[in-house]
Order: structure tokens, then C-alpha cells, then sequence
């Protein structure tokens, strides 16, 4: 009886060692001439025991990590392949707190199955969801998205229904289907993860979006610093296509769906769905101004859904097990899962999938363990570079959209940024307008100018030049920011900026000069 | 150098001809040029805008907008170090500082000898294992000093 030995192929993985762990797997394997084989799979999402090798065993499949190439011998020795005893021996999977703790409904599949096999996704449920979706009329399927609840998962928190309604709405000729793979919030990496342990899921709701709207082609922009996500993806692409899940009979019913994958250029600004949109049509990524919606005039000025990876993602699940069963997740008018991104300065990072309702401070003591470090935290960035830091006072505020909004922050994609006390806050105020004066696509004044402005300014608040007079300029220069511009890359580069103010402002204050202090 | 332009031209053409057919085809191309040269090259400009029927105009801002198109090549190794939120709360500007020391450049730049090219990235997804650094394609997490002994030992080789 073969052996299976999961060994992940996570670009988190292999940044990891996960490589050199197959390797000296492989070699293990032949020199002891073992009946074992090796999938590799995605990741589960637990970073910090990556290289996280899983075995399948008679009690299930059972994990040994962080495992590192020098270990491997080792665990051969204590007789792994049966799940022996080892000092990296984790249990079962399932039974991690960190794992058992979560609800995975979009990565349910995810670090379990082996990504590009379709036989081992439609064993997992995969492909469902499509088969329901093409049995009903697109009407049916909209109304479904809709009464789940489900909202844009990029970070505007939009009714995803609602704009699907839109496009299945217009009348043209030729609509789009759109995919925001251009994940470039730091502490972000949901998207990548799907795309590289579960690229199926996304393909399935792509196809369903098509159906439903009456599109029949469908784009995935990824951006290029996940080279490995486009490798896979469009493999995953290419098999679907010869399966008959995308082409000109999706699934032998009469509804055409085809996919092309595309590579961003490096511009953050892209993961704006307009300036997206300008990318793909091979323009310079300058943001549109709205209306018209892309949802009446997108892609080549055609109706076209743009949604987030994570969005697309979590439509198989509400097409296979209904609107209700997602719906009943989550609290108020946050229906369903998020999948939360505990990154940077923390000691358990990850992806932890969670109903909406959890709290800041049960992810980050409870669930996250505090930092790596193990000095205090100081600060939490919620929603990448665009969102608000909060302080270890406000860990009460529930992870919900309107929750974040009522205390000037935002949840954007999810992901959770920690820094312990060491952090500079009015470094970081002053990185959030220089990250933007880099980003800015240049359309708009407030955004393109106010940003080179604000770093100047902040950089004067750090010189001890007139600190409060500078203060309250940076308080009016975020203001016209956050009104002026045309997207949120200068509407929101202020919240960043204004919480590190409010909530730090000792880090504000004149601080003596270095030969002062000595 | 006549001769040499005249080759960047037809590789330039052979290339667009292949792409052309995409619906908004110039970023594939761009991205195809860059992969054939290593650069995308003054001389391969005015051959795209006149295949797709563009402004030598619009080409020139559509490669000057996007931070991964080159406009000369790069050092035999590319690295890039992540310097986003997540990285910097677990030490990249520690880890850029002395990486730029080591190799003598600062960002944006290639060593004399045309070993390596460094540059900033912001985000490369593995902010649960920072600092992260990417390296001719190929992803490192968790960087700490004997990495980063490791990686310039490996460009210096």
C-alpha cells in the first residue's frame, strides 16, 4: 500500500524550504526503497509550521512542522510513514487549535487536496456548485448570491449580487467577467493562497458569474510579483478547458465560458477596478472616474462584474449548500466567512477563516498568540496600506464592516499587520504618503500632490520644525485627501495617516536630538 | 549597432505578431519583450505602436507607468526585497540597510560588476513569514542574518 505524503507547494512554503523538504523526501523515499508517494499541495494556511509535512495514516492525516531539510532523515527514522512519534510531530490536522478554530467554507479545500487535480476537487465537493448553477435560470443564480449576503471581498464591501443584477441587467452584445487577482495590500495573501491551493474554486465561480450575467469571457489579472499563482492558474486554466468546465459548452449545458490569465506590471494602483480595467485593455492604469459603472460600461466599455478572488471564490459554496447556509454566518449585515490575514509581527501567522463577529483581540492574543517578538503590541494595520491603525485599546471592535467604519477604520481584504513597541508611528504615518506618492496613478491632484506634500510635512513634524503648525496642515492635507480624490488610493492613504495621529501622537511629538539624548 | 537595432526590431515584430490577436494585447507584448531582452528597449517602441495602430506616444506612457518594465537590463541577478508594512514590522529596513552595505548599491541600482540589481517590492504575499525577499523568481521568507549572508554569497558567485 502506497504511502501519501503531502508536502506543500505554497510560494509561503517555499519561501520556507518546502523545496529542498520534497527533495530530500524523494531521496529518503528511494535510499530506503520506501512504497511512498509525495502530493504537493497547498498550504493550510499555518504559516509559522511551514514546512508543514502531512502524512496520511490510519488515523487520518497526521503533520510533522516546521520541517526543515535537516530533519527529514530524522523523521524517517521515527517512522513518520506510519505517523511515528517525532519531536515535530503535530497530530492530526484537524486538531490544531488554530485550525479546529475556524469555519472554512471558500478554503475548505484548500492545503488539502493536490491543486491541479480536478478528480481529487470534484472529491471534495468541487463542481457543485456549477452543476446547480447551470440547472437554474441566470436569474435564479443572481437572486442566490444576493440573498447570501455576500459582499465584495477586496475591501469596498459592495453587495456582490446587487452587481451582478447590473450586468445580467444590461443589454450588449459581449460582457465580462472580470477577476481582481491584484492582491498588493501588505499582510494580504487570500487570494494567492486560493489561487495556488485551490484554483479550481475560482474558475467554478467565474463560470457561474458568466452564466448568470450572460458574459462569456472572463479574465483573472494577477499581479506579478505571484509568479507561482500564475503558474498554476492558468495550468488550472488549460485543464478545465479540456474537462469541458470552460469553452463553448461549460459543463454540457448550452452557456459558452472561457478564461484568459493575465499578468499585472508592478502598479499597485491596478488593484483599483477601473485603473484594472484601463490595465487590461493595455492602457497606462490610470483610475476612471465613476459613473459610468463598470457594470454598464467596463472592459472595452462592455458590462463587466469585477470582483475580488475571494469573492468569486465563496460562490461555489452559496450555489452548493444555499444562500441560508452562508448567510447564517457571520453578524449584522457581514454575512458568511472572511478569511483573516495575521501577518508581520506575530507569533501564529496565517490565514485564519472566520465568520464575521470575531474579535480584534481574540485574533490577535487568542488565535495569533502575540507577537514574535514577545514584546507588547503596539499597534494593528487593518486593510493593508490603506487602512487605519488601531491600538491594543480598541481590540474590542468585532471584525464586521460597518463595526470598523464607525471607528474610522476599514477591513479592506482582511489582513491584520502587527507591530510590537518598537514601532515609530510617525514613521509609518510617513510611509502610508510615501507609499502613495509611489503608487499614485498621477490622475487626480489631492492624491498625486498631496501625498509628495504629506511626506514632506511629516518629515518636518520628525525635524521638530514647527511640529504643530505641520500637524494641523497634515490634518487638512488628509482631509482634501479623503474628499478629493477620485479612488481610495488618496481617499484612504489618510486613514493609515490620521489613526497613527490620533491614536499615537506621542510618536508625533518633538523629540529630542540624538546628542541630547546621549 | 545599426545591425543591432535592426535585430531588435524584427524580434520586436515577430512578437507583436504573435500577441496582436489578444483583446488589449500591449501589457502580453511588453511583458514577452521584456522576457526575450531582459529590457524593453527604445527601438522595440515605435514597431509596437505602429503594429497596433498606436501613438509612439501612448507605447512610451504605458511602459513608463507600470514599475516592472525596464528601459536598460538588469544585473545578471535580480533581487528584490519586500519593504511593505509587514516586512517592515519584523525588521526589513534592518535587513535593506545591511544587504545594501554588503553589496555596495543602494536601491534601484546594479553592482559595478553587473552581478546584481537591487530594488524594493511592495508585497510579495508572504507577510505571515516577513521580512520576505524574491531572488531571480524564486521566494525566501523569514530573513535573518545567516539568510542574508546566504544571498549575497549567491549573487556574488
Amino acid at each position: 500500500m502506497t504511502t501519501t505524503i503531502y508536502i506543500p507547494k505554497d510560494a509561503a512554503a517555499l519561501a520556507l524550504g518546502a523545496e529542498k523538504v520534497a527533495t530530500a523526501v524523494t531521496a529518503e523515499i528511494a535510499a530506503r526503497g520506501l512504497d511512498a508517494k509525495i502530493v504537493r499541495n497547498g498550504t493550510r494556511g499555518m504559516v509559522w509550521l511551514e514546512t508543514l509535512v502531512e502524512v496520511v495514516t490510519s488515523q487520518g492525516r497526521v503533520a510533522y512542522g516546521p520541517v526543515k531539510a535537516a530533519d527529514v532523515a530524522s523523521l524517517f527514522d521515527a517512522g513518520f510513514l506510519a505517523g511515528g512519534a517525532h519531536r515535530l510531530s503535530l497530530g492530526r490536522v484537524e486538531d490544531l487549535p488554530f485550525f479546529a478554530k475556524q469555519t472554512r467554507l471558500t478554503f475548505e479545500r484548500c492545503g488539502v487536496i493536490d491543486p491541479l487535480s480536478l478528480e481529487d476537487y470534484r472529491a471534495h465537493g468541487g463542481l457543485r456548485g456549477l452543476e446547480k448553477a447551470v440547472a437554474i435560470t441566470p436569474a435564479d443564480i443572481v437572486k442566490t448570491v444576493t440573498d447570501s449576503g455576500l459582499r465584495g471581498r477586496g475591501g469596498a464591501g459592495f453587495p456582490t449580487g446587487i452587481k451582478w443584477k447590473t450586468v445580467h441587467d444590461t443589454v450588449a452584445d459581449r460582457k465580462y467577467i472580470v477577476c481582481n487577482a491584484d492582491e498588493g495590500d501588505s499582510a494580504t495573501f487570500a487570494d494567492r493562497m486560493i489561487m495556488e491551493g485551490d484554483p479550481f474554486v475560482l474558475i467554478e465561480g467565474m463560470a457561474i458569474a458568466g452564466i448568470a450575467t450572460g458574459a462569456t469571457k472572463g479574465f483573472v489579472y494577477i499581479r506579478s510579483e505571484y509568479p507561482h499563482a500564475i503558474v498554476t492558474m492558468t495550468r488550472a486554466v488549460e485543464i478545465a478547458r479540456a474537462a469541458g468546465i470552460l469553452g463553448t459548452a461549460v459543463m454540457g449545458s448550452p452557456n459558452a465560458f472561457d478564461i484568459e490569465i493575465r499578468s499585472g506590471a508592478g502598479a499597485y494602483v491596478c488593484g483599483e477596478e477601473t485603473s484594472l480595467l484601463n490595465s487590461l485593455e493595455g492602457k497606462r492604469g490610470v483610475v476612471r472616474a465613476k459613473p459610468p459603472l463598470p457594470a454598464i460600461e467596463g472592459l472595452f466599455g462592455k458590462p463587466t462584474v469585477i470582483n475580488n478572488v475571494i469573492s468569486l471564490a465563496s460562490v461555489p459554496v452559496i450555489m452548493d449548500k444555499g444562500a441560508e447556509h452562508y448567510r447564517d454566518f457571520g453578524m449584522g449585515r457581514s454575512r458568511g466567512t472572511i478569511p483573516v490575514q495575521l501577518a508581520g509581527n506575530i507569533k501564529h501567522g496565517g490565514l485564519f477563516e472566520v465568520a464575521f463577529g470575531i474579535t480584534l483581540g481574540e485574533l490577535i492574543n487568542d488565535i495569533g498568540g502575540g507577537t514574535a517578538s514577545g514584546r507588547p503590541v503596539k499597534a494593528v494595520q487593518v486593510g493593508g496600506p490603506l487602512g487605519a491603525y488601531f491600538p491594543a485599546s480598541m481590540f474590542d471592535t468585532p471584525f464586521d464592516y460597518e463595526a470598523f467604519a464607525a471607528k474610522d477604520g476599514l477591513i479592506g481584504h482582511a489582513g491584520i499587520t502587527v507591530f510590537d513597541d518598537t514601532a515609530d508611528m510617525l514613521k509609518m504615518a510617513r510611509f502610508a504618503m510615501e507609499f502613495c506618492a509611489i503608487e499614485s496613478c498621477g490622475k487626480c491632484t489631492p492624491c498625486r500632490i498631496g501625498s509628495a506634500r504629506g511626506v514632506e510635512t511629516l518629515d518636518k513634524v520628525a525635524a521638530g520644525i514647527e511640529p504643530q503648525k505641520n500637524l494641523e496642515l497634515v490634518t487638512d492635507l488628509c482631509n482634501t485627501m479623503k474628499f478629493g480624490s477620485l479612488c481610495a488610493l488618496g481617499g484612504f492613504t489618510p486613514y493609515p495617516v490620521m489613526s497613527a495621529l490620533t491614536h499615537f501622537p506621542e510618536d508625533f511629538a518633538p523629540r529630542p536630538v540624538a546628542e541630547a539624548a546621549e | 549597432m545599426q545591425a543591432q537595432s535592426t535585430e531588435i526590431a524584427t524580434q520586436t515584430r515577430a512578437i507583436v505578431e504573435g500577441l496582436k490577436g489578444l483583446e488589449g494585447p500591449l501589457l502580453p507584448i511588453l511583458h514577452e519583450i521584456q522576457e526575450e531582452f531582459g529590457y524593453v528597449p527604445q527601438e522595440s517602441l515605435p514597431v509596437i505602436a505602429d503594429e497596433l495602430n498606436l501613438s509612439n506616444a501612448e507605447v512610451h506612457g504605458v511602459v513608463t507607468f507600470y514599475h516592472d518594465y525596464r528601459r536598460q537590463p538588469a544585473g545578471r541577478h535580480v533581487l528584490k526585497l519586500c519593504q511593505a508594512e509587514a516586512c517592515q514590522s519584523m525588521g526589513s529596513d534592518a535587513v535593506a540597510d545591511r544587504i545594501k552595505r554588503l553589496l555596495g548599491i543602494g536601491f534601484h541600482e546594479t553592482t559595478l560588476d553587473g552581478a546584481v540589481t537591487l530594488e524594493p517590492v511592495y508585497c510579495l504575499g508572504l507577510c505571515a513569514c516577513a521580512p520576505a525577499a524574491m531572488l531571480d523568481g524564486e521566494v525566501i521568507g523569514s530573513i535573518d542574518e545567516n539568510v542574508i549572508d546566504e544571498i549575497v554569497a549567491e549573487v556574488r558567485k
